[in-house]
């Protein structure tokens, strides 16, 4: 019996990762997110300056624009502006690219704080059952909060900076991924298998590893690219208002934020992170649609 | 029936009870402490200690949250830090604006998107399907303020057909509060349409393959009268419920899209409150918004009874 239940499973899996693979949106979606964090990680190296480098004599330029500076050797270089420069004269071309680090960090540390933090409670809130209805009332209070103005809320707590956007946007995601364990794991735990589980012994924490996580996985990894994408979203929006990351951090919100004043002018200063952002957010969400329906074809027809 | 209605209604008092503890608690349960955050960076702790007191902080937590709430009742949500006016009488002024935008943005995405999900379920598909589902994935990832932006060059600055920002109140001028509101609400509606056409095409092609269609069809009914009297109004259960929860990303849209726009409404004056840390408004105006968001849901759950009798709890 053994050798028998060990094959198809191996065989199996490596099907579904083709079959997810083979699906135009992962492809499509996946090989931008993919180019996109290869540019962050590679910011450095793609003919960037310092995205906070202030250069008073190079304000408000339209794309384009070339500047001779001096360099550290006190020698005369020439300096292109690809995408122009913002009011301060720093260089758009360059935030933009390191706007990439900054929401692809927080995109993915909120997905995965909130994934995880949902695992958890969700788990406690299917198993014990005394604690069900008492988690599950707070999680629909939560919920209750529109997402953005609870976020809002909870960055107005405490002082600026990357840690409090992070747990700002992290504690709206929760409840979601909460509710998605929680219905889980119920239904797990009314599968014969379980059952039987129970019947021969088995102790709760094995359990809960063993059946009942397994399980979640493909949910959760579908939850979580949306949850990555909301995120970027979300933090974009906050610094975007001026309540988010503070404003010498390259942020595509923070450009967009300091490109309003003289929009008219230089729509640019708004348009190239708007796009930037629009295609990430676009990408990732791509990706998730993917890889509900071919990951977890069962929640395929929600939408 | 009314029996349904009672429990639903009721059913809805926890929520909002744990929603007003949450948003009281919020700010007593904050790492740094309020009162030095609001005295600013520069205060000495005299100062620091007066903000305390003129908040209550220094009393026990219970009674706090009884003082509040029971002000919070009574429609009395305290003086706002920054205004130095009662906050009851500050959200009075800001309602307009705001719901002016809302209504207006409903109105147009139940227009366009209804129609638009409709055509896409019957070119099931076809080009036309693809064209609309893609709007509906591009709609729904670009930016509220990012639409915004590309409208205002377009309509605003480049063709200088609608003006750029700004509001005018209904009482100066129907047509002038109109013209000033047409850009934002092209702006929010963006996404809500491409919700809610995707989920009115589902709904609808689910619908269209029952027999009663087949029915409709055989009798000779034109394939209009198929779509929207058989088919739509079959359909209309779902599409209102997700009207009602995406209630929660048009709060969201309506504070930024007040800011793109600089309209002065509830989504401005949240902005406005958390830059000046002024807790009170902020306060109150989640509150407001949660509200707002738990109560239309509990409305379209009661409208279902009467769109669709089939359905009991």
């Amino acid at each position: 019996m053994a050798t028998i239940d060990a094959a198809p499973p191996v065989s199996r899996r490596r099907s579904v990762w083709s079959t997810v693979l083979r699906n135009p949106s992962v492809l499509f979606g996946g090989s931008i997110a993919l180019i996109m964090l290869i540019i962050a990680i590679l910011a450095p190296f793609l003919d960037t300056r310092d995205p906070a480098e202030i250069n008073p004599s190079a304000r408000n330029q339209k794309p384009g624009y070339t500047a001779t500076v001096r360099d550290d050797e006190g020698k005369r270089i020439q300096v292109k502006y690809h995408l122009g420069t913002d009011s301060l004269g720093r260089d758009i071309y360059s935030r933009v690219i390191y706007g990439a680090r900054v929401s692809l960090i927080v995109g993915i540390t909120v997905a995965v704080i909130a994934v995880f933090v949902g695992l958890i409670i969700g788990m406690i809130a299917g198993y014990v059952r005394w604690l069900d209805s008492i988690i599950m009332r707070f999680m629909d209070g939560l919920m209750a909060i529109p997402e953005i103005l609870l976020a809002i809320a909870l960055v107005s707590l405490s002082r600026a900076g990357l840690p409090a956007v992070v747990i700002a946007i992290v504690i709206p995601q929760v409840p979601r991924v909460v509710r998605l364990v929680r219905s889980v794991v119920l239904s797990i735990r009314e599968e014969p298998y379980v059952e039987s589980a129970i019947t021969v012994g088995t102790p709760t924490p094995t359990l809960l590893f063993r059946h009942v996580l397994p399980n979640t996985t493909a949910p959760l990894i579908v939850q979580g690219t949306f949850i990555c994408a909301s995120a970027i979203l979300v933090e974009a929006i906050l610094s975007f208002l001026g309540i988010g990351i503070p404003p010498e951090v390259p942020t595509w919100g923070n450009i967009m934020a300091e490109g309003r004043t003289y929009f008219r002018i230089l729509p640019h200063n708004i348009l190239y992170p708007g796009i930037a952002l629009a295609l990430a957010v676009l990408a990732i969400n791509m990706l998730g649609d993917g890889l509900r329906d071919t990951l977890d074809p069962r929640f395929a027809k929600r939408f | 029936m009314a029996g349904y209605i009672l429990r639903r209604v009721l059913s809805t008092l926890p929520v909002l009870a744990i929603v007003a503890v949450l948003v009281f608690l919020m700010l007593r349960l904050t790492p740094s402490d309020p009162a030095a955050i609001i005295a600013g960076d520069y205060a000495n702790p005299q100062q620091i200690e007066l903000i305390r007191e003129r908040l209550g902080l220094n009393e026990p937590i219970l009674k706090q949250f009884i003082i509040w709430i029971g002000g919070v009742l009574q429609g009395d949500f305290g003086e706002s830090f920054f205004y130095k006016k009662q906050v009851a009488e500050l959200i009075g002024e800001r309602l307009e604006p705001t719901l002016s935008l809302s209504l207006l943005t409903i109105l147009l995405v139940v227009m366009i998107a209804v129609p638009l999900g409709v055509i896409a379920a019957h070119n099931h598909g076809t080009w036309i399907d693809r064209l609309v589902m893609g709007f509906s994935v591009l709609g729904f990832s670009i930016p509220v303020f990012v639409v915004g932006y590309i409208l205002i060059y377009v309509f605003a600055v480049t063709l200088d057909w609608l003006p750029v920002q700004g509001y005018q109140r209904i009482r100066d001028g129907v047509g002038g509060w109109l013209l000033r509101l047409i850009l934002p609400s092209m702006t929010l509606s963006v996404v809500f349409i491409a919700f809610i056409a995707r989920m009115t095409r589902t709904s609808v092609l689910e619908v269209l393959n029952e027999d009663y269609i087949r029915t409709a069809r055989a009798k000779g009914q034109t394939e209009m009268k198929v779509l929207v009297r058989h088919a739509l109004a079959n359909a209309a259960v779902p599409i209102l419920t997700i009207i009602g929860l995406t209630v929660a990303i048009l709060i969201g849209g309506v504070v930024v899209t007040e800011s793109v726009y600089t309209l002065p409404g509830l989504g401005l004056l949240t902005v406005d409150a958390v830059l000046a840390r002024d807790y009170p408004t902020i306060q109150a105006v989640i509150l407001l918004f949660s509200f707002a968001y738990v109560l239309i849901n509990l409305l379209v759950d009661v409208a279902y009874t009467f769109l669709d009798p089939r359905i009991r709890y």
